[in-house]
Formats: structure tokens, C-alpha cells, sequence
């Protein structure tokens, strides 16, 4: 088996670099299959032609121009997609300002009007680099794909969906624009929004003005002659381009009032954090916002003050955290994982396994990190599950995932092998050593 | 979307659904307006549809046997900042786009301790960091619900207005390592910032009224929410709450007030209202001011405790008011002073944390006595309010029991175990040799 793939790699990697898509054909033969879109395959066959699934199912043969891989032991996921990440994305640089600044910080932004902390028109795929450490590690802990936004800001940017891998980063980008990240920090007490009420007053307006600045643009456009052009505003450019927008929101009171935010813009809404949101479950559900689970579970801080009086509320929070993805599924909320900081392949197991013993199903936390996001993104015609005519994004474990000792074998991205890293222990292992 | 949604916290929250019809049986009911009644209040669907001496328990109504007890309106807070999750705008000098309706907080501690104290709605307003602040939420503090569920619904809407030496302070000191200044920085600043703004509102009013005119054909004019909320306040939809100090710029605002065409609905603070007390009366405006609380910055020297009682007998509407978390606690007391200074009498002084406070906002029709008609909002001493041994046993919202002193002390118990047992749980290794040695490195 391994001689085979190694073969198979090696004639990947040969025809990749050729001109043309004449990738290998790949047949995974006596498999277990989760294919994320229907029921668990035993012992099934999946055929990938072209970067691309050509087949899939108990019945299927594998052809006779496929390298074929003999894995009854193994099983096969849709391509692990962290729903909302910043992997492949150059660092925000920090703002210069400060004693010894090359440039002067520019002056307070007066009101909405100043668009500050905007660079909504800031699109993902423009700044992804395959070259990044972040892509690698993620490849490692198992995934294919990642939803990657800009995060700079109160209206940081674009995202788009990924691959994670490529030789260049146009053949990362798998769909865009997927929409306008938002972050709800304020600019402090001296520059314009300075309060959290004062960046939701920003967005509100913001959102106002995308709309009237469309009309006036269209209204210019029917009829210029005689009529002032509108002036050109990236930033509502960049808000009108984005077919949905991403509200932080980990609380139950976040997660109520982002919802009603959001309904003002009459634009789909994607709610992220959401630890909270076992609270509001059936609201939410009767919402219709997707929801992303961020799997980076509150923990007690590192060595806190032993006199701290932590509220009740947030040690009920850490407690609680992990049922919010079964309480989110029962309740019929469409939602997805996203690492959020998780890294290492044995904390996301662990992170997982968390949200499964709460209660989720684990057919479920499959979908959560593979097809829900595709579907949530609305990129699930051809990604997302393992489905003939899908991108051919796999990955394959010896066992089941989020089992502790369950390892990645190796993944697939546009039918392209790729082997992770041997895995460093897990930090629950090492603590349960000790 | 708007509905309600119950959060229970493990606190006292809304107990039970409420049957009914509820009667509070033998209580000493201290009405505001219709002065002091030995009896019964009887409560239905949340409202109060019957004050007297003795009523017929309707079949199948829930009894509350108030024997010993004082029955009070819910006390009403004219000048909060609890349950909001920002309290000032204060990068710009004019921040009517911004509002707490945006940022309410239902799970600040500050609602339930204020309920604690007989409290059932509170103005919550933006800070005065800034001459025109931010816009005002009224809120029933219905401990437990979400944010929708504590707004009062059907309240006039407002604004924090500001003068003197907080909306100035930053045109004379770069705040929090700026390295700029923010007009304006003088008294004389203050007042213009108000007029320009106000111009600007009615430009924006006439735009608007140009186009509602003959909309055909033509794009509509970009809604500007900064100038929205100060065309409410010129169209009369939306009460001005004016910070404010000294008698000059009290004066100042007034005539501002005059000359651009809107009214102040409240003077907060108001600390020289007295001097000036016959010209905030004939402006129609009132004064939610403090008891005896004052000298804390220059502007707040030349103050006196009888001030409340000063304006009131000069004919202002007169609340006292908390500005703070700790005092919201405790408003019977501040009422208690009215008595002490200057010989209110005890109506007038408990009006003064009830009634007075709702008209000001105007939501008097609704809350703020007890009469039949109005919302079941309603505190329950153990002796009477205005003295300093009177302790709040039950507090009512709509006809639900929303704070129960014996519920409360039963629960502390239950509450400290709950900790003791998460604390324990979500305890780390102290030191963990693993995580800083190699094999965190070997990622």
C-alpha cells in the first residue's frame, strides 16, 4: 500500500508541475466512507480522476489506469474545512503610530463618514501565500480547505475559500467572494467608533449608505447626463460586493443582538464564537443565521489570580460550551467548526470529541467540519462532501475521527497527495502523564 | 425576532408563570397619588385593576397575604448606567447615532441588585463625555430576560444631552494618549456645537420634507441616523435629558432650546437649580437631580441638599435619581432626604422616585403610582420605605414576582456550591513541565 501511494505521489507531483490537468487516478478500494452528504459507505471504493471524485460506492470498481490502494483499515472524509480561518494570510500589521513611527497616525476619524477602520474592499484570495507556515500546519492536522478572511478592523475584508494547497496562490482559491468579515472592536475613547455602541451605529450607517450609494449609482448610470456623478467609495464597494456578511458574537446576548443587527441589512448572516449558543438555540434556528462554533473551548486562564472572583456565569460558560454544537443541531441551527486558534491535530481531536461527548452526533460533527461549511458559503455544488463531479479534497485516517488515537494518514487536495507530519503528543496526553 | 426570550440564569429570574389573577392581601399601600390605603391591590394579565379596602377573591386567584408589609409603586430611576455594555461615545462632540438600545446588557449583575432595592425601570443613559451623547433606552429591569425583554416597550424614546466641564475637557487635554483635541473646549463651544447641530438637523429635515413632497424620479436623500435623532428631537419625538450644573449654562440652554425650537424634558443633575428653578419651570422642563451628593468637581460646588425641595416648591417636576449602580440601590433613602431637607412631604418625596421620574420620561400612563389601569410594578418593604430600616422583601413587574429576599437567601447556598464544584473542575495543573519543554517545541 504504502510502495503504491508513494508511486501515485511521485506521479502527482511529476504531472502536476506539466501544463494540463493530467493528474493520477486514484481508487481507494474497501474503504469506510463517510461521505458527508448521505450514510456511511463499508467497504467502498472511491475513484478520483482529474482533481476531481469520479466515483464512489460499494459497487464501484477501480479502473484500470488507477493507482489503487488497498485500505480496509482506513477511513475517508470529505476534505477537512475549517469554516472561518486567517491560515495563509500575512499577519495584520500593527498600526504605526507610536514614538519612533516612519509615518504620523492618521487623525481621529470624526464619524462614520471618515470610514474608519474600513478595508472592506480587501479580498482574501489576493493576499493568500502557499507558501505560508499556517498552510502546511493545517494540511497536517488534516484539513484541505479553509474559509480564510482578512480580520484588520471593524469591516476587515473579503474572504474566500481555499485549498490548502498550490504551487501558486491562484490555484488555492476555490470560491469568492464568501463575504465581509466584521469585527466589533472600538477604535478607543478618542477616534471615532469609541465604544461598542458607537461601531454598531458605524456599521448600521455603513450599511445605510452601501444601500443609497447602489441606488444613487444606478440612477447615474440610467441617466449621467445632466446629473452629478457619485463620488467613488471603496469601502461601500467593497460591503456592496459581499454576498453575506460574518458578526462576532460568543455570548447569548451577542448572538440575540447581531441577529437583530443583521436583520436590519436584509443580507444573509453569519453569527462566529457562538459558545454561548445553546442559550438561544431555537431563536436562532428561527433566524435562519448560519452559525460557525469556534472549537477554541474557554478555558481557565494560565495560573490565574487565586483571589480572581470569576462569575458564575463564565465558569457556567466553560461548562457548558461544548454541548452548544448538539444543542445547535437539535435545534435545527445550519452550522460549521472553525479552529480558532486550535492548531495541533490532537487538541482539534480533542476539541471535537468535547462537542461529541456533549451530545453531538458524530456523523454531525462530521458535517460541521466538512459539508455544513460548503453549504453555509453556498459552494456545496461542487465541495464540501464525497460525491462524483465534487473537487477531490479527502481526508484519510486509520480510524475514526476525533478518536484519541486516531491519525491522519494522508489528505487529498484537488487530487494531489499529501502526508502530514508525524504528530507532536497531545497536551491532554501529556497532562494526563503527569 | 422581537419576542422575548427568557435567559434563566440560575438566578432568581421570573419565578412562574404568574396565574392570573393575583391579590396582595392586608398591605399598607403607600398609591403616590391617591395617598396611603389599608387593603388589597388586585392584579390581572400584569395590570392593576383594583385598589381597595377589601376585594372578593376572584375563584382560582393566587393570595399574597402582605400582612406588615408597605406596598409601594416600583421605584423609578430617571439617570442610570447599569445594563448597558458602553456608556459614552466620546470621540465626537455630537453622537446622537449612537444609542444603548444597540448595547443593553442583560446580564449585568447591576439589574438584579437594583431590583433588590424596589427599583422596576430605569432611563438608561449615554455618559457626558460629549455635548449632543448618545440616545436613551428605558428599561423594566426584568431580571433574566434578554435585551428586548427588559426594553420598555412603547417608551418615549431619548437623548443625553451635556454641558459644562465634562464635554469641554477634551478640547483642553489630549484624552488617553491622543495627540489631538476635540472641540469644543470652552462653555461658549458647548453651546455652539448644540446650534450647529441643530442647523445641520433642520438642513437634513428640509431635504427630507423636499423629497416626501415629490419623490417621483428622484433618488432619496441618504438617511443620516446622527441627524435623525436631533429631527426627532425637533419633530417632538424624542425627550432631551440635559446634563447640566450651573445656573448660567442652564440658562444657556434654555434659551438655546428656545431659539432653535425643541424642549428639554430634564435637567440632570441640576445642582443650581435652585437658582434658577422659576426659569426651568416656565421652560416646562424638569429636574432629576441628587439628594445630597455634590463637590466632587468645581461645576458641582455651589449646591445645597434642600435643592430638591427648592425646585419642587417652586413648581419644577422634581425626581432624584441614582447615576450609579450602588445608589440605584437604596432611591427610597434619597427620597427620605427630601423629607429631612426641607419638609416635602412623604407623597411629594416618594412621588419624587416614582411618579415624577415616569412623567419625565412620559410613561406615567403605564407606571409610576398604584392605580387601576397601570402596570403591576410594585415594591413590597418590610416597614416603610422612607426609613432607613425598611428592607425590600418582593418586587413585581407586570403581576410577576421578579425578586423574593427569602428566595434569594435560600439560593446563595445552592449558587456557592455550583461555584465550588465548577472552580474545582475546571482546575489546571499548576505547572505543566510539558507544554514549555520539547515537545510543545516539536510541532
Amino acid at each position: 500500500m504504502r510502495i503504491s501511494m508513494i508511486a501515485a505521489t511521485l506521479a502527482a507531483a511529476a504531472l502536476c508541475s506539466a501544463a494540463g490537468p493530467a493528474l493520477p487516478v486514484i481508487a481507494i478500494r474497501n474503504a469506510t466512507v463517510h461521505t458527508a452528504s448521505g450514510p456511511v459507505l463499508e467497504k467502498s471504493t472511491v475513484v478520483v480522476r482529474n482533481g476531481l471524485i469520479e466515483a464512489v460506492g460499494p459497487s464501484v470498481t477501480a479502473p484500470a489506469d488507477a493507482w489503487v490502494l488497498e485500505a480496509p483499515s482506513l477511513h475517508v472524509y470529505p476534505g477537512l474545512t475549517d469554516a472561518m480561518s486567517s491560515w495563509g494570510l500575512p499577519a495584520a500589521t500593527p498600526p504605526a503610530a507610536g514614538p519612533g513611527a516612519a509615518t504620523a497616525p492618521p487623525p481621529p476619524a470624526r464619524g462614520p463618514e471618515d470610514r474608519p477602520s474600513n478595508s472592506s474592499w480587501v479580498r482574501a484570495q489576493d493576499l493568500v501565500n502557499p507558501s505560508d507556515r499556517t498552510v502546511t500546519a493545517a494540511r497536517n492536522a488534516g484539513f484541505t480547505t479553509a474559509a480564510v478572511f482578512p480580520t484588520a478592523g471593524i469591516f476587515a475584508g473579503q474572504g474566500a475559500l481555499v485549498n490548502l494547497a498550490g504551487e501558486k496562490a491562484g490555484q488555492m482559491t476555490v470560491a469568492t467572494p464568501l463575504g465581509q468579515y466584521l469585527s466589533l472592536s472600538p477604535r478607543g475613547f478618542t477616534s471615532f467608533p469609541g465604544s461598542l455602541m458607537g461601531v454598531v451605529a458605524y456599521v448600521r450607517q455603513v450599511y445605510l449608505d452601501a444601500d443609497a450609494y447602489r441606488a444613487e449609482k444606478a440612477a447615474y448610470a440610467a441617466n449621467p447626463r445632466g446629473a452629478r456623478r457619485p463620488a467613488y467609495d471603496r469601502a461601500l464597494e467593497g460591503v456592496l460586493e459581499s454576498p453575506r456578511l460574518l458578526l462576532p458574537a460568543v455570548w447569548a446576548k451577542e448572538l440575540v443582538r447581531m441577529t437583530e443587527l443583521a436583520a436590519e441589512f436584509k443580507r444573509p448572516t453569519i453569527l462566529y464564537g457562538a459558545h454561548d449558543a445553546a442559550r438561544v438555540a431555537p431563536y436562532l434556528a428561527k433566524s435562519g443565521a448560519a452559525v460557525l462554533v469556534s472549537l477554541k473551548w474557554p478555558e481557565r486562564a494560565r495560573d490565574p489570580d487565586p483571589e480572581a472572583d470569576e462569575a458564575l456565569r463564565i465558569l457556567e460558560l466553560r461548562e457548558n460550551a461544548p454541548a452548544a454544537p448538539a444543542a445547535l443541531a437539535k435545534a435545527g441551527v445550519k452550522f460549521a467548526f472553525y479552529a480558532g486558534g486550535v492548531e495541533r491535530p490532537a487538541d482539534l481531536r480533542a476539541a471535537v470529541k468535547k462537542a461529541i461527548d456533549a451530545g453531538l452526533d458524530r456523523e454531525a460533527a462530521v458535517r460541521a467540519l466538512t459539508l455544513s461549511a460548503a453549504e453555509i458559503y453556498g459552494v456545496a455544488d461542487h465541495t464540501g462532501s464525497i460525491e462524483p463531479g465534487k473537487i477531490a479534497n479527502l481526508t484519510i485516517t486509520d480510524g475514526a475521527l476525533f478518536q484519541t488515537s486516531t491519525k491522519i494518514k494522508f489528505v487529498l487536495i484537488d487530487g494531489v497527495k499529501y502526508e502530514p507530519a508525524p504528530e507532536a503528543p497531545a497536551r491532554q496526553q501529556q497532562e494526563e502523564k503527569r | 425576532m422581537r419576542r422575548s426570550l427568557c435567559l434563566m440564569l440560575g438566578a432568581v429570574a421570573a419565578l412562574s408563570a404568574p396565574a392570573a389573577d393575583l391579590v396582595i392581601q392586608n398591605a399598607k399601600i403607600l398609591t403616590v397619588t391617591k395617598g396611603r390605603l389599608d387593603g388589597a391591590i388586585h392584579i390581572r394579565d400584569g395590570r392593576i385593576v383594583e385598589v381597595a379596602p377589601k376585594i372578593l377573591v376572584p375563584a382560582g386567584a393566587e393570595v399574597l397575604d402582605a400582612a406588615g408589609m408597605y406596598v409601594m409603586p416600583g421605584i423609578v430611576d430617571c439617570h442610570s448606567h447599569i445594563a448597558s455594555e458602553s456608556i459614552n461615545e466620546g470621540s465626537v462632540s455630537v453622537s446622537s447615532m449612537v444609542g444603548i438600545e444597540d448595547v443593553v446588557d442583560p446580564d449585568d449583575i447591576s439589574i438584579y441588585r437594583a431590583l433588590a432595592g424596589g427599583v422596576t425601570t430605569a432611563n438608561i443613559l449615554h455618559g457626558s463625555a460629549n455635548a449632543i451623547g448618545g440616545k436613551c433606552q428605558v428599561l423594566k429591569m426584568r431580571w433574566g430576560k434578554d435585551a428586548a425583554g427588559l426594553k420598555f416597550a412603547g417608551a418615549k424614546p431619548g437623548i443625553k444631552f451635556a454641558l459644562g466641564e465634562n464635554p469641554k475637557r477634551r478640547g483642553q487635554q489630549a484624552a488617553f494618549g491622543a495627540t489631538t483635541l476635540r472641540y469644543p473646549a470652552t462653555r461658549m463651544g458647548v453651546e455652539d456645537v448644540i446650534r450647529e447641530a441643530f442647523l445641520d438637523a433642520k438642513r437634513y429635515q428640509a431635504e427630507w420634507k423636499s423629497y416626501r413632497a415629490r419623490p417621483a424620479g428622484r433618488v432619496a436623500p441618504r438617511r443620516d441616523l446622527k441627524l435623525e435623532a436631533l429631527v426627532d428631537v425637533l419633530e417632538g419625538q424624542r425627550l432631551v435629558h440635559a446634563h447640566c450644573y450651573r445656573a448660567d449654562e442652564i440658562l444657556m440652554l434654555i434659551r438655546l432650546a428656545d431659539e432653535q425650537g425643541f424642549k428639554i424634558k430634564t435637567f440632570q443633575h441640576v445642582l443650581e437649580g435652585y437658582k434658577v428653578a422659576k426659569e426651568i419651570a416656565a421652560h416646562g422642563g424638569g429636574a432629576s437631580t441628587f439628594s445630597d451628593w455634590w463637590a466632587y468637581k468645581v461645576e458641582a460646588y455651589d449646591a445645597t441638599p434642600y435643592n430638591a425641595a427648592i425646585m419642587h416648591k417652586r413648581g419644577v417636576l422634581v425626581s432624584l435619581n441614582s447615576d450609579s449602580g450602588e445608589l440605584m440601590r437604596h432611591l427610597n433613602n434619597e427620597a427620605a432626604k427630601a423629607v429631612k431637607y426641607g419638609r416635602v412631604s412623604e407623597d411629594d418625596a416618594l412621588a419624587m422616585v416614582t411618579i415624577n421620574a415616569a412623567r419625565q420620561m412620559e410613561i406615567d400612563a403605564r407606571i409610576g403610582s398604584i392605580e387601576p389601569g397601570k402596570d403591576a410594578d410594585l415594591a413590597l418593604f418590610d416597614g416603610h420605605p422612607l426609613s432607613n430600616y425598611a428592607k425590600v422583601q418582593k418586587v413585581f413587574i407586570d403581576g410577576q414576582l421578579y425578586f423574593d429576599r427569602q428566595k434569594d437567601l435560600a439560593q446563595r447556598a445552592e449558587r456557592s456550591t455550583r461555584r465550588k464544584v465548577l472552580l474545582e473542575k475546571q482546575k489546571k495543573p499548576q505547572d505543566d513541565p510539558g507544554r514549555r519543554g520539547p515537545g510543545r517545541r516539536a510541532e
